[in-house]
């Protein structure tokens, strides 16, 4: 027991020694970017290669698995760390950034260097930049755009017994889904049937309960629906909109595809789960971001992923919208370099080669160029779903807002709790002490 | 000398409820390690043997789960894969083989590196602090000895989520958030009450004779206790510093809220270790059975103090 | 022994003259202060990372205050904050989630942990190899069992559903222990009773070995049944050990967050929320701190009254 002693002992007072050294190493070179985990992160760090070979600044990244993302890094912006130098934050984090002075305001940057707003697409300004909400106040530039989508299993559509068997079932040929009654049906007509010797599900949706996986699912339903987050004419008059009638409707069909068309373990599931389910070959549909269709693309092959664009619903097209934009951290020690990052990253030929490296451009030159829509397979659904995509608030207080609605509609949908008509006026009573709470509603 | 060997009743149990006493706990024993020897089998699993339904007992073991636990990989096209010059490492050429390329280290040897600063420098700093203050507890009258260690033990019964809400700002202010130091402190602060807890125990058992001879003979106070009272606690000082490292160790509340990326330790980081898809479990096994191991050791080795541990020194023998 | 050094020559004469008490206070610190000196860093480390802490959360349950929007201040609420807790449904549902686990988790480890206990006091062949392997679970980290133990329910791929379905004839994907709303709160209790077993069993062991033997042997003269054997001694000689292990179970099990949170993140819906999870998003994703404080004061008032109580009883049952 001496030698453990002597050990234990030893290796205490290194540890003690590293942790104060640590914190005496003065901060290194390298810019930090921090965003989340997923391919197009890998495709920044391959394009800013080319950043480092330019200015020779080298770059750092930080990414945490969009789970956790929202978490840490919100905490991060709380606590004013300085681990961050620039931040490819959520879209929804706009407004309590700009109002808590996280980002710094981007107006004078982009002045002096002639970049122009009005060079991105419209809803990813507004989306993305813009705080308050149609005021000309930037805090990000369009970094990656992104909406949700959905994918199918193309070789499985293609079979003829398969065709055949639709065809039979409901008189029409089996093709991607434009409503959701054709959506109900191709996921039933899949549900349980056997394909190559394995039961194979309808569809694969967001069920996520933890930070936002569900509320991003069940919204492209909502807003197809009719459903609105407050009064247009009446800001925070919610009632009437968030729980009309037909965004009841809205809801209970989320939950009708929960119940009826999905596979079994996907009670807490986000964009991870879903590539694995359509990957290994569980589901015939997928509900996902633009953004992982390049790696699935690349990873699947042309002849067994096909894509469209959300149904439509009683009141038209919408989808939720994805995406970020690209910030500087106020409290970073780095701010001048940091915003050469932004100069550079905004350059036409740069936002090409993102574009091509499997990013999402939101430069009209780079989406408007008449060769976009070739240029891969899911590039036209990509620019016919940002002309119909809605957000979620980017109030300061999103955070809780969203929190309310991941209880309310993961309660109704998942938990079998109460009636889809109970879950919205829950939801809006949770609102209206939200926005009490924050002094915009008396 | 185990425990366990101490005999206690002259009722010698009969030989057939001793075999189906062994039998029935040698059940549970194996129903009870199933678990951990899946997780430890799906370390060495490809990722779509780990995922694959039903699930593969007889399969073609891979190191992949290890690889893909200490480097971050990125998707390439074939064309790009094959332009590259041939992969030099045996880990180069497995990433490959999946149409993948090293990108970079994973942070994973930094968690574990951080696991280990910082368990080891709480561990020291509440086993110093902890040896004292039982020292002074056993030995001295005390005023109010009964409330003070009550309050000690109290400080334990915060949930650690509700501890962390003032040490969050506090830690916010004075520039403590996400460093080691400020880890350290926090697990020092909770582990002190074990600390206390257990060596109290310890030093109780030793006979006070001892110190009092040596201060007959012209030691001081002080000199006694470091000549004389810590060779003796030595045993049970090193068992109490197990203990503070195995919960310093596994803890991830704290960690998860007061860390985000220099000070992060293990705990936080294998729960989120996502593949190209879904969650990587091979290398979230790997992961775990390589946080495991340390842990195995110290049971084996403290199996005569364990029970003594886990009740605060309340249950000794 | 070897003389010790001596400070100054005429200090050591003088001491050797003098009786014992006094002969420590000139050599060296005297014994006071020496106990203060040994019990006051560990007290001050407390104050301020627990006491201090403990205090600004008093503080801060009655006001709004808002770690994320610290500029806005801490406008004073006095008991608002209590009074909307303890009318918030879904705070009470949390509370009942955290007591079904306790109540449930609790029980099952005491019969298994006490069953076990009195199997291995039976010492046949090969009962330390067993034992130690039965020790494993409880010495893991919480956060990582509740990551595999996810893994291993997951109804396609998870081992847990076709072992039962092997055995039980049932079909593997018939049920999902996490997904299902009334299956989720029995994972909870599942993989907890799968941890802490060993915990209980380990205390029961204590308890066995300290039943003196002429209990028994006075048993045996008395021709005793076993079962008699068992309700008059073992029973009532055990019973301390068991209370104590289940008094810091339940403080443990009360306090849960790690395995819980990893395991189903508080889901379906918050059928399995246990109230650490309800803190820590009001607390740390709402950002609604003086809310949470609020929350947390009552959860350390609940612990420490109970605990309080339960120690009362035991000394009480100790004593008697």
């Amino acid at each position: 027991m001496r030698t453990l002693r002597r050990l234990v002992i030893g290796a205490a007072a290194f540890g003690l020694a590293s942790a104060t050294a640590s914190t005496a190493f003065a901060q290194g070179k390298p810019l930090t970017l921090c965003w989340a985990a997923w391919d197009p992160a890998n495709a920044l760090v391959e394009l800013s290669k080319d950043f480092t070979a330019k200015t020779g600044i080298p770059m750092k990244f930080e990414f945490v698995p969009w789970t956790s993302f929202a978490d840490r890094f919100l905490n991060e912006l709380n606590s004013k760390g300085k681990l961050c130098d620039l931040m490819i934050g959520d879209s929804q984090w706009i407004g309590g950034s700009a109002e808590n002075g996280h980002y710094v305001k981007l107006n004078d940057f982009l002045d002096t260097n002639g970049i122009k707003m009005g060079d991105f697409v419209d809803a990813t300004v507004r989306g993305y930049s813009e705080w308050p909400k149609g005021t000309p106040n930037y805090w990000a530039v369009p970094a990656m755009g992104d909406a949700v989508g959905w994918t199918y299993r193309k070789d499985w559509f293609a079979r003829p017994e398969i065709q055949k068997a639709f065809k039979a079932k409901h008189g029409r040929e089996l093709a991607a889904p434009k409503t959701w009654e054709q959506f109900i049906q191709v996921a039933k007509f899949f549900q349980g049937r056997q394909i190559d010797g394995k039961k194979v599900f309808g569809s694969y949706i967001y069920t996520e309960r933890g930070s936002e996986g569900i509320t991003m699912g069940v919204t492209n339903v909502l807003y197809t629906y009719g459903f609105a987050y407050d009064n247009p004419k009446k800001r925070y008059q919610m009632e009437g909109f968030v729980n009309s009638a037909d965004s009841v409707k809205g809801l209970e069909l989320y939950k009708q595809i929960y119940k009826c068309c999905t596979a079994p373990g996907m009670s807490n599931a986000y964009m991870s789960e879903g590539l694995d389910a359509f990957k290994s070959g569980q589901v015939a549909m997928q509900m996902n971001f633009f953004a992982f269709w390049p790696g699935l693309y690349k990873e699947m092959g042309p002849d067994k992923i096909g894509f469209f664009v959300n149904p439509a619903g009683p009141k038209g097209r919408a989808t939720q919208l994805g995406g970020q934009g690209i910030s500087v951290v106020s409290y970073s020690d780095r701010k001048d370099e940091a915003l050469q990052y932004i100069k550079w990253f905004a350059q036409p030929e740069v936002q090409k080669k993102w574009w091509a490296l499997g990013g999402y451009s939101c430069l009209k030159a780079v989406v408007g160029d008449p060769g976009f829509k070739q240029s891969a397979p899911f590039a036209a659904d990509f620019l016919e779903s940002m002309n119909i995509v809605q957000d979620f608030w980017a109030e300061p207080i999103y955070a809780t807002l969203l929190l309310n609605m991941q209880k309310r509609v993961h309660d109704y949908v998942v938990a079998d709790k109460g009636t889809a008509k109970q879950a919205l006026d829950s939801l809006v009573k949770d609102w209206t002490r939200d926005f009490k709470d924050e002094g915009k509603l008396k | 000398m185990s425990y366990l060997s101490a005999a206690h009743s002259v009722v010698e149990p009969l030989p057939w409820a001793k075999r189906i006493a062994g039998a029935l706990v040698a059940l549970y024993a194996i129903i009870s390690i199933v678990p951990l020897l899946w997780i430890l089998v799906t370390g060495f699993k490809a990722p779509a043997d780990a995922v694959a339904y039903p699930p593969k007992v007889v399969f073609e073991p891979s190191l992949e789960g290890y690889v893909n636990l200490f480097t971050t990989r990125s998707r390439q096209t074939p064309e790009y894969v094959a332009s590259l010059p041939p992969a030099e490492t045996w880990y180069d050429t497995l990433v490959r083989a999946r149409g993948m390329v090293i990108a970079g280290p994973s942070k994973f040897a930094e968690r574990y590196f951080n696991s280990l600063v910082i368990g080891f420098g709480s561990t020291f700093l509440a086993v110093l602090l902890g040896t004292l203050a039982a020292y002074g507890f056993s030995r001295f009258r005390v005023p109010l000895k009964d409330d003070l260690l009550f309050f000690i033990l109290s400080t334990r019964m915060m949930p650690p989520i509700a501890v962390a809400i003032p040490i969050y700002l506090m830690y916010r202010e004075i520039g403590l958030s996400d460093t080691r130091l400020g880890m350290i402190l926090l697990y020092t602060a909770v582990n002190v009450s074990l600390a206390v807890w257990l060596l109290k125990g310890f030093i109780d058992e030793i006979p006070r004779e001892y110190e009092d001879a040596a201060m007959v003979d012209g030691y001081t106070r002080l000199q006694a206790f470091v000549k004389v009272v810590l060779p003796q606690a030595a045993t049970g000082i090193a068992a109490t510093a197990i203990f503070c490292l195995i919960f310093a160790w596994n803890e991830y509340a704290f960690a998860v809220l007061l860390t985000s990326g220099a000070a992060q330790t293990a705990p936080p980081f294998i729960p989120i270790i996502i593949g190209e898809g879904g969650q990587d479990w091979p290398a979230v096994a790997a992961g775990t059975t390589l946080f495991l191991i340390p842990i195995v050791v110290f049971t084996v080795l403290l199996r005569k103090h364990l029970l003594r541990g886990i009740t605060f020194g309340a249950l000794r023998r | 022994m070897t003389p010790p050094p001596s400070a100054t020559p005429i200090a050591d004469q003088a001491a050797r003259a003098t009786p014992q008490p006094v002969a420590a206070r000139l050599r060296g610190i005297s014994d006071r202060a020496l106990a203060w000196w040994f019990i006051a860093p560990t007290v001050l480390l407390l104050l301020a990372i627990n006491i201090f802490p403990l205090l600004w959360t008093v503080w801060l349950s009655f006001t709004n205050y808002k770690a994320n929007r610290a500029g806005r201040g801490a406008p004073w609420l006095a008991l608002d904050n209590y009074h909307s807790l303890l009318n918030d449904a879904d705070i009470w549902l949390a509370m009942q989630v955290t007591g079904h686990f306790v109540f449930w988790s609790i029980l099952l480890e005491v019969v298994l942990g006490f069953g076990l206990a009195l199997a291995l006091d039976k010492r046949f062949r090969g009962h330390g190899v067993w034992t130690t392997v039965i020790l494993l679970p409880m010495m893991l980290s919480p956060a990582v069992v509740g990551t595999f133990w996810s893994f291993l329910f997951q109804p396609q791929i998870g081992l847990f559903n076709y072992a039962v379905g092997y055995f039980a004839g049932v079909d593997p994907g018939a049920f999902q222990m996490i997904g299902d709303v009334p299956l989720a709160p029995w994972a909870i209790v599942i993989v907890d009773v799968w941890m802490w077993t060993p915990y209980v069993m380990l205390i029961c062991l204590a308890g066995l070995r300290s039943v003196p033997a002429y209990l028994y042997e006075a048993a045996e003269v008395d021709r005793a049944s076993t079962w008699r054997r068992f309700c008059a001694i073992t029973l009532p000689m055990v019973l301390p050990f068991l209370m104590l292990a289940v008094l810091f179970r339940a403080i443990e099990n009360f306090k849960m967050f790690d395995m819980v949170n990893l395991l189903t993140n508080g889901g379906p819906g918050s059928t399995t929320e246990v109230v650490s999870i309800t803190l820590k998003r009001e607390a740390f994703e709402k950002w609604r701190t003086g809310y949470s404080s609020a929350l947390a004061v009552i959860l350390f008032v609940t612990v420490f009254g109970a605990a309080n109580i339960y120690v009362k009883a035991l000394n009480a049952l100790r004593n008697r």
